[in-house]
């Protein structure tokens, strides 16, 4: 699903987020992506949304390599992604409903279609009755659900959440994680970048871990 | 199909969301554009409508063709009557030189010592109106010129000089108005494309968020490109509101003008093809600022 071949970084004002990153991470497996705050996690995220290209390297994401994508494919690309924020990204002056609808509004998804997707989507994460709602009446745990019914409403083959449980209480956060192993069982590739080891502890997924942007401990990768 | 029609009337009514959450600037673009456009219409009102006046105004030209000394009144009459056969001359009036004495010296007051000289030294006079469709300047030059190669004539006169002073300040003011028209264009997309950078500020964070689900450009330009059409829109329609209330007011006085001069001249207004070509205008630009607005800023937003 995600191949990552001597990848590297280096921000336009010189600082090298990401040194000779690689690793492989099959189709339908889940893992975390832990290091310290700086490390390089969210960059490595976007590299794999193409919010930031790449400097160095190869990388391979559902089959398309990143590197050579034109710049046109970028939002078709980016469907097949689903991002999840660590600070949610909802738009207020929208409700639920339209936020979670967003994406299938963007791709041209019908209008009964999208109604359908979304309460499937927000069923999921357990806020259906909550469609009408401004996402500012929401709490911080509720917001983050919106978060993710939007990043799988479109059903996309690979989920990435970048600190998704990081402003929530250990309980909320355990929910929120349980949400996206759920999903892997559901035949999802997710990365979870988080700085949080209990996690890893409790849900035992393979762990690919950077340091100073290095790649210092792979899991992941067979072989 | 009805899909695609039902995803722009939701576009069109989100744009008109957008604009009326910012009712401040909304208002101030769409007045400046409505001023910016009524004063081009208003200019070519004018133009159009002394165009209108100045055809009327025949009976004003004629040629004065003043015969050589010799030339016997009989002559003269034959003359006439050859030139009053030609298509482009309406009446042929002879002045003979008798008459021309008597009407000078009633006009001139100088009866007395006129009496005096020993013969009349005036010319016999034709005086040539040509058919008002041969008004034109080129056509009355060639006139001229056939008139002043006949033998018997001395000197041939057009008394048109207004005639052709009027009409050369008529163009002119026709490419003023083009020149003025280019630049207040370009005013217009100036004020057009600073609402709706405004407009994109507003909603940066939204843009980011769509680009980042997979919204195409194409899709982020759509509202912005409907705002600015709307501006233009609503600007053109007060173009047209103002230039209606010109006109409403200037219509009596100059009314009251043309029947002293007793025309029936009414000053004429805009007509619906040429309101419909303000619209379009007012649309296009609007159309056109927003293009090159979003363009430039979702370049510069780049790379997300
Ligand atoms: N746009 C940027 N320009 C320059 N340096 C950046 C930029 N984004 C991140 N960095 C730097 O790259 C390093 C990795 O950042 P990041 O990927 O956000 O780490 P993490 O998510 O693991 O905390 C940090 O030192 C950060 O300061
Ligand atoms: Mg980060």
């Amino acid at each position: 699903m995600i191949r990552f071949s001597q990848v590297s970084k280096r921000y336009p004002n010189g600082h090298e987020a990401l040194r000779r990153i690689s690793f492989t991470l099959e189709r339908q497996h889940m893992a975390f992506l832990v290091g310290h705050s700086g490390a390089g996690k969210s960059t490595l995220l976007k590299l794999i949304t193409l919010v930031e290209r790449s400097t160095h390297g190869q990388i391979v994401v559902n089959s398309r390599n990143l590197v050579k994508l034109p710049h046109r494919q970028i939002p078709y690309f980016r469907r097949e992604v689903g991002v999840i924020f660590q600070d949610h990204k909802l738009l207020h002056d929208r409700t639920v409903f339209d936020n979670v609808a967003l994406p299938l509004v963007v791709s041209g998804v019908g209008h009964r279609e999208t109604g359908r997707r979304v309460r499937a989507a927000l069923d999921k994460v357990g806020l259906l009755g909550k469609e009408r709602l401004y996402p500012i009446t929401l709490s911080g745990g509720e917001q983050q659900r919106v978060g993710i019914a939007r990043a799988v409403v479109n059903r996309p083959p690979l989920l990435l959440a970048d600190e998704p449980t990081g402003n929530l209480d250990a309980q909320l956060s355990d929910e929120i994680m349980d949400l996206f192993h759920q999903f892997n069982q559901y035949g999802v590739t997710v990365i979870i970048a988080t700085h949080e080891r209990r996690h890893i502890q409790r849900l035992n997924k393979p762990v690919l871990e950077l340091k100073d942007g290095r790649l210092v401990h792979d899991g992941a990768s067979i072989g | 199909m009805r899909a695609y029609l039902l995803r722009h009337a939701q576009v069109l009514l989100s744009s008109i969301g957008q604009l009326a959450r910012m009712p401040g600037s909304t208002l101030m673009s769409v007045g400046v554009i409505g001023i910016t456009l009524a004063l081009p219409g208003l200019l070519y009102l004018l133009v159009a409508n002394a165009e209108r006046v100045s055809s009327e105004w025949h009976g004003g030209t004629h040629v004065s063709l003043f015969l050589r000394a010799g030339v016997t009144a009989e002559q003269a009459q034959s003359l006439a009557t050859a030139l009053v056969d030609r298509a482009d001359v309406n009446q042929v009036r002879i002045v003979s030189s008798e008459q021309a004495l008597a009407e000078f010296k009633e006009l001139s007051g100088f009866g007395d010592a006129l009496d005096a000289l020993p013969a009349n030294p005036l010319p016999t006079l034709l005086v040539i109106i040509p058919e008002p469709r041969y008004e034109q300047p080129e056509l009355l030059e060639q006139l001229l010129v056939e008139l002043r190669s006949l033998t018997a004539v001395e000197l041939a006169q057009l008394d048109m000089e207004w005639v052709q002073r009027f009409h050369v300040i008529l163009k002119l003011i026709r490419r003023a108005l083009i020149v003025l028209s280019v630049l207040l264009a370009l005013a217009v997309l100036l004020i057009v494309s600073n609402t709706i950078r405004l407009a994109i500020l507003n909603r940066r964070e939204e843009i980011e968020i769509i680009r980042l689900i997979g919204g195409t450009d194409r899709f982020i330009r759509r509202p912005f490109l409907y705002n600015g059409m709307l501006q233009g829109l609503l600007g053109a329609w007060m173009a047209i509101v103002l230039i209606a209330l010109c006109v409403h007011l200037l219509r009596p006085p100059i009314q009251v003008l043309a029947n002293l001069y007793g025309s029936a001249f009414r000053v004429a207004g805009l007509s619906l093809p040429e309101s419909l070509i303000i619209v379009a205008i007012g649309v296009g630009l609007g159309w056109l600022a927003s293009r090159w607005s979003v363009g430039r800023h979702l370049r510069a937003m780049q790379p997300t």
